[in-house]
């Protein structure tokens, strides 16, 4: 038998292990839903299927740029040049395709490329040559910016073509919609039952099966609302399905994947992983080239749904990703984040942002009101975790 | 006459160790007052008790200065009262100037403003009582070496009006001169009734510069001796008389081939140009234990950290395993050659107390439960379960949190880590420091049937009792250079504590 038998520490009561999962998660969940409520109190189209389609829409950008930053900010670093990146990689490929005819899939593949090259250097910067990433990333974001302005002449360029709009402004159709639906719904299901029966076979405890059969049917009825909901509009954004399928990735990667444990366990002490015999520099490359890809990727879905590269594109998102991360949990020393949290925090400031301005609040507010919930959110978070201390 | 300072029936408890219990010191004005002791004897508790670290409450008993009864709360109060502590450690802010660092805390200003030339000319002040006349207050304080920075320190402590100043280990990076011109300075200062107490474990220096010695052991006072009454031998064997009271299942060795083999092995101190393992040659074989003994501050710990590719330091010399010559740059490469280190500070290097049991056992392995890249989450839990019961590790599963297991379990954790690898020199440096009895007993099991496998392990240890209950041969280091070496047989804890404090080669 395991060693479990032999101790009897504290346990706490068992309802409230099988609803534990993570306090601080429902924390998120329980503000998020707060913000939702009183939106849709203050205003009654909030919770309309074309606004929440906008909603959705409108928060894929920080939500890709947060999946990044996670990974940055787990391994205990920082980048700054992130929402400058956004700017150069959407006017260089709008350049591309306005200017000079690329059709989308080339300019697709080299914006893809442009990220990943820029994330190799400041990667390299950062981990071989030992430059701390707060100052190559806080250069990274003037130089991109300034060669934004640079290669595209400080003008607008637009309009794009229409395969490279699709990025961003095209929805799925209904029967699609409800396909992604159901398929997830299954992937969901056959995950939960998985998980319980190997916890069973190791002899972990586990909930009772109607605790399971619950928690199905609430992410089988919040996937399937969702997709009515979005159906009742025009379907699900494709912006979103790609926060989608990167979320599921890069959860994978951090999850399951010796790199995705290896990057925890250099932001969690990095003495130890060293010492381990863990490459943290080849580590820490690669963590910024992925998340530098992946804001080349946010930065054709930008530029796609604006139709246009425009000279301030981007500008503050680094901030965005940063404050939706540490709102979704993870922390600035490194070593916890999740990614899921990140796109929950992302929905918070997107709903943040969405709802002031549906309000009609002057952009001040907006500014001040994000503030005070950054702030606020990590109060709470480092509130709550000095009591669990205690 | 009342003493300067008495120090009574002092008991300092920390969780599961009594670290002092009912120590008495008692310094009479004006006198060096050497505190002698083994690695862990309480030394650093006391004075920390004293400096008041350890603020009145956290301990019992009393501290009279000049026979009134004083309540520290913090280290600010003790200072007020004249007392003042150099750390080994030196603690002066590298970047700013001699002046200061002076008066850092207490500027010379008015209004906020500073009062540099005034700072300035006190600083020269006191920079000539300890006999610094040839630096300029302006210097910044990591342009000068360690021994005019212990200077500065002083200088610090006279200037805070200190009249009882306590030296932790003074000398131990100090080259032979620069021990001379502390010697010197403490004597001038004796002279005009400053109070020292001088810890160290060099008996040379105690006897050249102490006029009595007080003797800790195991927490307990043993004695307070007049200097002229007491030898250096008397001293050590003070130090270290206790019996071995704890049980050691050492098994006789069935020694192997030669697996390791260091041959003029010299590792350079990364800042300073200064030889912190100086030309150490030693062989270890499979199955065997070869223990390391040697003082802090000896170079136990960056030898095996360097051996292990993991000193920042530059190391020239020779490693042989199992008979081929090899070059290790980094951990990767000693992990490949099959070479493990249990660090001394499991905290800081051995464990990601945020991580669960089972990531931080396959942290060093993360390929034998992956393939392609990806982690196989039964074979991860079925390895953690096989490290949590064949060693023992009290948790309440493979996902329970490190940081919240104690620290014998801790360092089991870390022992699995190491054990997954499938090492063949195992370096254990300090395995059993911080952990109780019980716990020991079971890694001290977990190291003989490693060595019935023929694994060869190396382990670096402050406690005598243990490096001679285990060790089939002992290494002794003083000062960054080989002292000696015995078989089992020979060693007893004299015979170390001689080799480690400088006394004869043999």
């Amino acid at each position: 038998m395991s060693a479990k038998t032999e101790t009897v520490p504290v346990q706490p009561s068992r309802v409230q292990n099988w609803f534990k999962f993570d306090a601080r998660a429902y924390t998120m969940i329980g503000a998020l839903i707060a913000i939702w409520v009183l939106f849709s109190l203050l205003h009654e189209r909030f919770l309309s299927p074309t606004n929440l389609s906008n909603l959705f829409l409108q928060m894929s950008v920080t939500a890709i740029l947060a999946i990044g930053m996670v990974l940055v900010i787990v391994a205990g670093h920082i980048d700054l040049s992130v929402g400058s990146l956004v700017g150069l990689v959407g006017g260089v490929a709008a350049m591309l395709n306005v200017w000079y005819d690329w059709p989308a899939i080339p300019v697709v593949i080299t914006a893809v490329a442009l990220g990943a090259i820029v994330g190799f250097i400041q990667g390299w910067i950062i981990a071989y040559k030992a430059v701390p990433a707060f100052i190559v990333t806080l250069g990274g974001m003037l130089i991109f910016r300034g060669a934004l302005f640079g290669t595209t002449g400080s003008v607008t360029v637009a309009p794009l073509s229409p395969g490279l709009k699709a990025i961003g402004q095209h929805y799925t159709s209904d029967i699609i919609g409800w396909i992604f639906g159901i398929v997830g719904l299954l992937i969901a299901a056959v995950l939960l039952l998985r998980k319980r029966s190997s916890r069973i076979r190791y002899g972990f405890d586990v909930e009772p099966l109607a605790v399971t059969l619950l928690r199905m049917g609430v992410t089988g009825a919040l996937i399937l609302g969702f997709v009515g909901v979005m159906n009742s509009y025009k379907g699900i954004p494709v912006p979103f399905v790609m926060v989608v399928v990167l979320a599921l990735i890069f959860t994978f990667i951090t999850r399951n994947t010796t790199f995705g444990r290896q990057v925890y366990a250099i932001g969690g002490n990095p003495e130890a992983a060293k010492l381990s015999g863990i490459n943290i520099k080849r580590r820490v490359l690669l963590v910024f080239v992925l998340c530098n890809t992946l804001a080349a990727i946010a930065a054709l879905v930008l530029t796609a749904r604006l139709n246009a590269a425009t000279m301030s594109a981007g500008q503050n998102y680094e901030l965005d990703a940063i404050a939706a991360c540490v709102i979704g949990g993870t922390s600035l020393i490194g070593g916890s984040g999740t990614i899921m949290g990140a796109i929950i925090g992302a929905l918070v400031m997107g709903s943040l942002d969405n709802g002031m301005s549906l309000m009609n609040m002057e952009s001040f507010w907006q500014y001040i009101v994000k503030g005070g919930i950054l702030v606020l959110a990590v109060y709470v978070d480092i509130y709550t975790r000095n009591r669990k201390k205690a | 006459m009342t003493a300067a300072l008495e120090m009574r029936n002092i008991t300092k408890e920390f969780p599961g160790v009594k670290a002092l219990n009912d120590v008495t010191l008692t310094v009479k004005k004006g006198e060096i007052h050497a505190l002698c002791g083994e690695n862990g004897a309480g030394k650093s508790t006391l004075m920390k008790v004293l400096s008041g670290l350890y603020p009145s409450g956290s301990y019992n008993g009393q501290i009279l200065i000049n026979g009134e009864v004083k309540r520290f709360s913090s280290i600010k109060d003790a200072e007020e009262s004249g007392i003042a502590i150099i750390y080994q450690e030196l603690a002066l802010a590298k970047d700013l100037s001699i002046a200061e660092n002076l008066y850092l805390g207490k500027e010379l200003a008015r209004f906020g403003i500073i009062n540099w030339e005034r700072v300035f000319k006190e600083s020269e002040k006191w920079l000539s009582e300890v006999g610094l006349t040839d630096v300029s207050p302006e210097t910044r304080t990591g342009t000068l070496g360690i021994g005019k920075q212990q200077q500065v320190e002083i200088a610090k402590a006279l200037s805070k009006k200190a009249n009882i100043l306590i030296l932790d280990e003074p000398t131990a990076a100090l080259t032979e001169q620069e021990v001379e011109i502390l010697l010197s300075i403490l004597r001038e200062f004796k002279k005009r009734g400053v109070t020292c107490i001088y810890i160290s474990h060099k008996l040379k220096e105690v006897f050249s510069i102490a006029d009595s010695v007080t003797v800790l052991r195991d927490g307990k006072t043993i004695g307070t001796y007049d200097a002229k009454d007491i030898n250096e031998e008397q001293v050590i064997s003070l130090m270290v008389g206790r019996e071995l009271k704890e049980l050691f299942p050492r098994i006789e060795a069935v020694p192997g081939d030669v697996i390791l083999k260091v041959e003029n092995y010299t590792v350079m101190h990364p800042d300073l140009d200064r030889k912190v393992i100086d030309n150490i040659s030693f062989q270890v074989r499979q199955g065997e234990i070869f223990g390391i003994a040697g003082l802090m501050g000896a170079g136990r710990t960056e030898l095996v950290m360097s051996l292990f590719g993991s000193y920042p330091g530059a190391a020239v010399g020779r490693i042989e395993i199992e008979g081929k010559h090899v070059k290790i740059k980094h951990t990767q490469h000693a992990i490949r050659h099959g070479m493990a280190l249990v660090s001394e500070d499991r905290k800081k290097f051995g464990l990601v107390l945020g991580m669960d049991v089972k990531s931080n056992v396959t942290m060093a392995s993360l390929n034998q439960i992956a393939s392609g890249g990806v982690i196989d989450p039964n074979r991860e839990v079925i390895r953690g379960n096989e490290y949590i019961r064949s060693l023992q590790i009290k948790a309440n599963s493979v996902e329970t949190i490190v940081g919240t297991l104690s620290g014998g379990n801790q360092q089991k954790v870390v022992l699995g880590k190491w054990l997954m690898t499938k090492p063949k020199i195992l370096i254990l440096d300090e395995p059993t420091r911080g952990i109780d009895v019980g716990a020991k007993f079971e890694i001290y099991t977990i190291m003989n049937e490693l060595i019935r496998q023929g694994v060869a392990i190396i382990m670096v240890s402050s406690e005598l009792p243990e490096l001679l209950g285990m060790s089939h041969r002992i290494m002794v280091i003083a000062e960054g250079k080989r002292a000696a070496e015995f078989t089992a047989e020979e060693a007893t804890q004299q015979a170390i504590m001689t080799a480690a404090t400088g006394g004869k080669e043999r």
